[in-house]
């Protein structure tokens, strides 16, 4: 049985940052823009080494996507980098006709997204945007759970062509992918099990683990997907998954409308009806506190998967 | 550059504005007054000012790129393309209509040649453009980028964001436009949403504000040479053109009622009565 410990913490965010100063030392035709955000989108070591193409847009972030866009025009890859409230809600339309509709090949990366922002409270925390980015066509979404995937999803984006979204956060997280594979659209099977399968995306992948211990002890046999790619969602996975264990949980910092649940919740009942559980935000804004009071409240910690889980396996 | 020829420039803006009212009317829908009052701009640009392909690239390296923010003046936009050769004449009889590359909109989806972006949604299109120019500087490539803009688009923030950009970071291979009609959809800009002073607006901005008549061929040339001459002095250059919602058409001219109504069929008749056939209809 695979088991996963950490021996260190890393915010998501830092993955980015060492991404994108990685794309900007192989790859000339990568450009960043941040919209007064550099220290917390950790993007300073791009715009150091690589100034010339290190674009500071001000607290302006509609003008910083039309000009994401335009910059392809002429083979530019630009990485936009802000808060993902401000990346997503703040600018739909623009991402919708100018980069989306218009099929640029810009790289939304946003930041503090969830719940475990934390203090700064429901204004920045924002819940809707996975469910926003899913809906555009033609629009990849990615949600990375540690510092090494973020990282490793960051450099994938630098040779994928496309509009995407990157979504990560601010807080101090376990690494544990350092040497797990990453590939856009292809889910990571972490865990195999047979008595039910937790789908998880972005922070709460490590929650699931932490769950899955939790299930082992009591004797239940899970098995952990990731789906760091929302968009193309990898419904092989999904489906050969479910086969085998009959029910499962997707768990999410998103509201329960629009997020990983309902992508995962509409292959289940178009091709394979499957009991399944949902751990997300119900419906509602979230508030300050720490990311681990936070969690526990709005019931995404490990306890609420272990609940879900029990649940599924009772609806088989 | 060779002299102008305005005797075939005013040939080819006459025949642009007869396919832009026969196209609103063969679909029934359609905006032709902004595209009549900006057809002399666009003659200008893709027939005399610009260095441009039809042989259409995305990136448009080593030609000068052109822009359009207020996108539902895509008539015009769409006649100017097809006579200038980026795809058949033919093809603007299929305009609004189903499976068509000619989007009520411009839009790069259905790859229609000449089109790098899509617009329609207001105040989008500079933003674009100043990335477009400074992609061409990153690229060492000297030529110029044009964008023009609605007036009643300025009323949209995005705008400004832009405007406060362009200058601080330089962008002085820009030549944005702005169609100054004074009219929008629910009646003249002044009514709606002022601008007040336009112009001294943006070059409080930081940028080359000039002014000029945007129905008259000789003055839009002589403008946007003017323009280039004040580019590439570290500030982005714009034009306050002042332009005649509906020109050409006697009974569409000076009103906001044209904006976004399709002539009928005596409609027809009575503009097409007015502009001349000069290269073949379509």
């Amino acid at each position: 049985m695979t088991k996963y410990t950490f021996t260190e913490k890393k915010d998501t965010r830092s993955g980015f940052g060492a991404g994108l100063h990685e794309l900007g030392k192989s790859n000339p035709n990568v450009v960043a823009l941040c919209a007064d955000l550099t220290g917390s989108l950790k993007m300073d070591a791009f715009k150091k080494d690589f100034p010339e193409r290190f674009f500071q847009v001000g607290i302006a972030e509609a003008n910083m996507m039309g000009l994401a866009a335009g910059m392809t025009i002429g083979g530019k890859i630009p990485f936009t980098g802000t808060f993902a409230n401000f990346s997503t809600g703040r600018v739909y339309d623009q991402i919708r006709q100018s980069i989306a509709y218009s099929g640029k090949n810009v790289k939304i990366c946003a930041s503090h997204a969830g719940l475990t922002l934390g203090e700064d409270g429901a204004t920045h925390q924002i819940l809707e945007d996975i469910g926003m980015m899913k809906m555009l066509p033609g629009m990849t979404v990615i949600v990375p759970c540690d510092y090494a995937q973020t990282k490793a999803a960051t450099l994938a984006l630098g040779s994928h062509e496309g509009p995407a979204y990157l979504r990560f956060g601010r807080p101090s997280w376990p690494i544990f992918t350092t040497d797990r594979p990453f590939v856009i659209g292809k889910a990571d099977k972490m865990i195999e099990g047979k008595d039910v399968t937790l789908f998880a995306t972005g922070h709460l992948v490590w929650e699931a683990i932490e769950a899955e211990a939790i299930l082992a002890q009591k004797g239940i046999s899970v098995e952990l997907i990731n789906i760091h790619t929302i968009k193309p969602l990898d419904v092989e996975a999904i489906l050969a998954s479910v086969e085998k264990t009959g029910c499962a949980v997707t768990c999410e910092e998103h509201q329960i409308n629009g997020g990983l649940g309902d992508s995962v919740a509409q292959v289940l009942s178009r091709f394979r009806p499957t009991p399944l559980e949902m751990i997300a935000v119900n419906d509602s804004f979230g508030e300050s506190g720490t990311p681990t009071q936070l969690l526990k409240k709005y019931g995404l910690s490990a306890a609420n998967i272990v609940a879900a889980a029990e649940k599924a396996i009772a609806r088989k | 550059m060779a002299q102008p020829d305005y005797s075939q420039l005013k040939k080819t803006a006459s025949q642009i504005r007869r396919d832009i009212v026969r196209m609103v009317h063969a679909c029934q829908s359609g905006h032709p007054g902004g595209s009549l009052g900006c057809t002399e701009y666009f003659v200008a640009l893709y027939f005399h000012i610009m260095k441009h392909n039809p042989a259409f690239n995305m990136n448009g390296k080593g030609e000068d790129l052109s822009f359009l923010s207020n996108g539902h003046i895509s008539p015009v936009f769409y006649s100017t393309l097809a006579r200038s050769g980026y795809f058949d004449v033919k093809e603007l009889a299929t305009f609004r209509k189903l499976d068509s590359r000619l989007q009520g909109h411009p839009a790069t989806h259905e790859h229609l040649p000449g089109v790098r972006i899509a617009s329609g949604s207001l105040g989008q299109g500079l933003s674009v453009a100043i990335g477009a120019a400074q992609t061409k500087k990153l690229n060492g490539d000297d030529r110029f980028v044009y964008v023009l803009m609605g007036d009643g688009e300025q009323q949209e923030g995005q705008i400004w964001e832009a405007a406060m950009y362009a200058p601080h970071n330089k962008v002085d291979n820009l030549i944005a436009t702005i169609d100054y009609n004074g009219q929008q959809i629910d009646g003249p800009v002044d009514k709606i949403l002022s601008l007040l002073d336009l112009k001294a607006k943006w070059e409080a901005f930081g940028w080359i504000v000039q002014e000029f008549n945007g129905n008259k061929i000789e003055d839009v040339i002589a403008g946007l040479e003017k323009a280039k001459t004040l580019a590439g002095k570290g500030k982005p250059v714009l034009n306050l053109m002042k332009t005649e919602m509906g020109f050409g058409v006697d009974y569409m001219m000076g009103s906001h009622k044209w904006h976004g109504v399709a002539p009928n069929d005596d409609e027809l008749t009575k503009a097409l009565a007015q502009l001349e056939e000069t290269l073949g209809d379509y």
